[in-house]
């Protein structure tokens, strides 16, 4: 009776920690085709702080945050049940506009995405599909966005030339610049160093830390001292289930589930 | 004991060699046919026609004479009708393609309309000639006025238009969709911020390479009925007019000798005007196309 309860334990740890959650996600459940690539997930997701999710490829990480902003939905023949409650509103909802939650909900991709546009387009972009025009305004929104992505100082004098111009970690700190620009109050980090050098990814990982004062992020990612170094909590999924939630030095030192323990010591994955 | 037998290998080396470099040649061969007939084309177009290429050839009108003939009226007729063909063929059809693309589901009813799309690019000229002759001419009793004669044209071409653009949507990459989706932005805005902007060097170039089509086509406007000898200039859009492949090929049918010089003179302001019309084309793609 006690193995099993060891070897199989509840998918209990909805949230790690009695706090302010911003996400609530109950039984969520997707399908691409008849492909499940999502079980039955429940998942909370703190108010200003750092989740990492960590898991081995096609475990279902990605689609998972991509759940939380629905842009999984751009992809045709997905199906979902459950729900996930985004400020206790159900984001499935007919009456919630999807714009209105990207809009408090940031992400930055796997690979760094610039618009071919100048630098300073690039950061503009959110504001004004938002109808922010006024060029103070915008000016301000530049400076603040960049320095808040710890860009500034290397792009503050050529702001008007094409973001291609860039390296590969500065793209991908302009693209987090440039979802700081709309003042999300969420940002979904989808494996956002795994095409960095590792300068670069030290750079996004410490920006990372100094944004958690004001933003709530979730962070996917394949690097699980990335995971330890800075996230506050740790969900592991397995093939599509969360297998294990938990505080993040919890999950590190002392995992509760012979799956997660397998992983984290690298015997597969 | 060894599959592969060294010797006949080694043997064999020799033949492949040779091989090698006669298809080299053969190709190189196919090449230069079409080059040395081109060549022969173009140097016995402008031995005949440069004498007759003068200042006066672009300002007369036809004439019985060959002395006195000019390609006024069909350079003016030619450009009223780009400037029907041109916006109605670039609206509907980068609409269209924009419709396909982005907003259309993919079902088996958008796959029979593409394939049917992807047909009539291959449709005979002189079949939409027809279309227009019995639709604009007689039906809706434009006449043969220039207004008929670019709706014609513009259907021709509309295919064309719509598969290139299609192609030129289509050669955004995905990334750039999610980056502003991610932001909120909604459907149309980031099709009129992100989409088009990137595409529009491919749509432009697509439309450009149509419309030098639709300048050099004859068969449909002698279809609907186009004057092959006038003498004035279209006033409006409902007034007769002439085009200079067909006032070319006019001048080639008659007998007297001396018209097949003015003709080599006409297919020399076509030739030039073409070669115009594609190398904007090509500036456009080198110029303003986007790398990812």
């Amino acid at each position: 009776m006690l193995t099993v309860e060891r070897n199989r334990p509840m998918a209990s740890s909805i949230s790690p920690i009695k706090d302010n959650s911003i996400y609530t996600v109950r039984n969520f459940n997707l399908w691409y085709g008849a492909d499940h690539a999502l079980n039955d997930i429940c998942m909370d997701i703190p108010t200003n702080k750092v989740t990492a999710i960590i898991g081995p490829s096609g475990c279902g990480k990605s689609t998972y945050i991509k759940a939380l902003n629905r842009m999984v939905e751009l992809v045709p023949s997905v199906k979902m049940t459950g729900s996930i409650d985004y400020n206790g509103q159900n984001i499935f909802n007919p009456k919630f506009k999807v714009e209105e939650l990207r809009t408090s909900v940031g992400m930055v991709f796997q690979k760094p995405n610039p618009f071919p546009k100048s630098i300073y387009e690039n950061v503009v972009y959110g504001p004004k599909i938002h109808g922010i025009k006024k060029k103070q305004i915008l000016d301000e929104v530049v400076e603040k966005s960049l320095k808040g992505a710890a860009l500034w100082d290397e792009v503050k004098d050529r702001l008007h030339e094409n973001a291609f111009g860039l390296s590969g970690g500065q793209q991908q700190r302009l693209c987090i610049a440039r979802c700081l620009a709309i003042e999300p109050d969420v940002i979904l980090m989808d494996e956002p160093t795994s095409a960095l050098d590792p300068i670069s990814t030290l750079k996004v990982e410490e920006l990372v830390q100094s944004l958690k004062k004001e933003y709530s992020i979730v962070i996917v990612t394949h690097n699980m001292q990335q995971a330890a170094r800075i996230s506050d909590n740790t969900a592991f999924f397995l093939n599509g289930e969360v297998i294990e939630y938990n505080k993040t030095d919890q999950i590190f030192s002392n995992p509760t589930d012979k799956r997660t323990e397998d992983y984290i010591t690298g015997r597969f994955g | 004991m060894n599959l592969v037998d060294k010797q006949l290998v080694k043997n064999k080396m020799g033949m492949r060699l040779i091989r090698n470099k006669l298809i080299k040649q053969l190709f190189l061969m196919a090449t230069l046919f079409a080059i040395i007939i081109l060549g022969t084309l173009l140097y016995r177009i402008f031995t005949q026609g440069i004498g007759y290429l003068d200042w006066e050839f672009f300002l007369s009108f036809a004439s019985r004479f060959p002395e006195e003939a000019g390609i006024k009226a069909a350079i003016i007729g030619s450009l009223w009708l780009m400037a029907i063909t041109a916006p109605i063929s670039l609206i509907l059809g980068v609409g269209t393609a924009i419709f396909l693309e982005e907003y259309a589901s993919k079902n088996k009813w958008t796959r029979f309309i593409q394939m049917n799309i992807s047909n009539l690019a291959g449709v005979p000229s002189i079949v939409f000639g027809l279309l227009g002759l019995t639709v604009f001419v007689r039906l809706l009793e434009m006449g043969r006025s220039i207004i008929a004669g670019g709706l014609t044209m513009s259907l021709l071409i509309l295919p064309i238009i719509v598969v290139a653009s299609q192609e030129a949507i289509r050669s955004v990459p995905n990334d750039q969709y999610e980056a502003s989706f991610a932001m909120g932005a909604t459907k149309w805005q980031t099709i009129r911020r992100v989409v088009l902007p990137a595409a529009i060097p491919g749509i432009l170039t697509g439309g450009i390479l149509a419309l030098s089509r639709a300048i050099g086509e004859t068969a449909p406007l002698l279809m609907i009925g186009a004057l092959t000898f006038i003498a004035y200039l279209p006033e409006n859009i409902w007034s007769g007019f002439t085009v200079m492949p067909i006032q070319i090929f006019n001048w080639t049918s008659r007998p007297q000798e001396e018209f097949h010089y003015v003709a080599a003179a006409g297919i020399i302001v076509l030739l030039v005007m073409l070669l115009i019309m594609n190398s904007i084309a090509v500036f456009i793609r080198n110029k303003f196309s986007k790398r990812y």
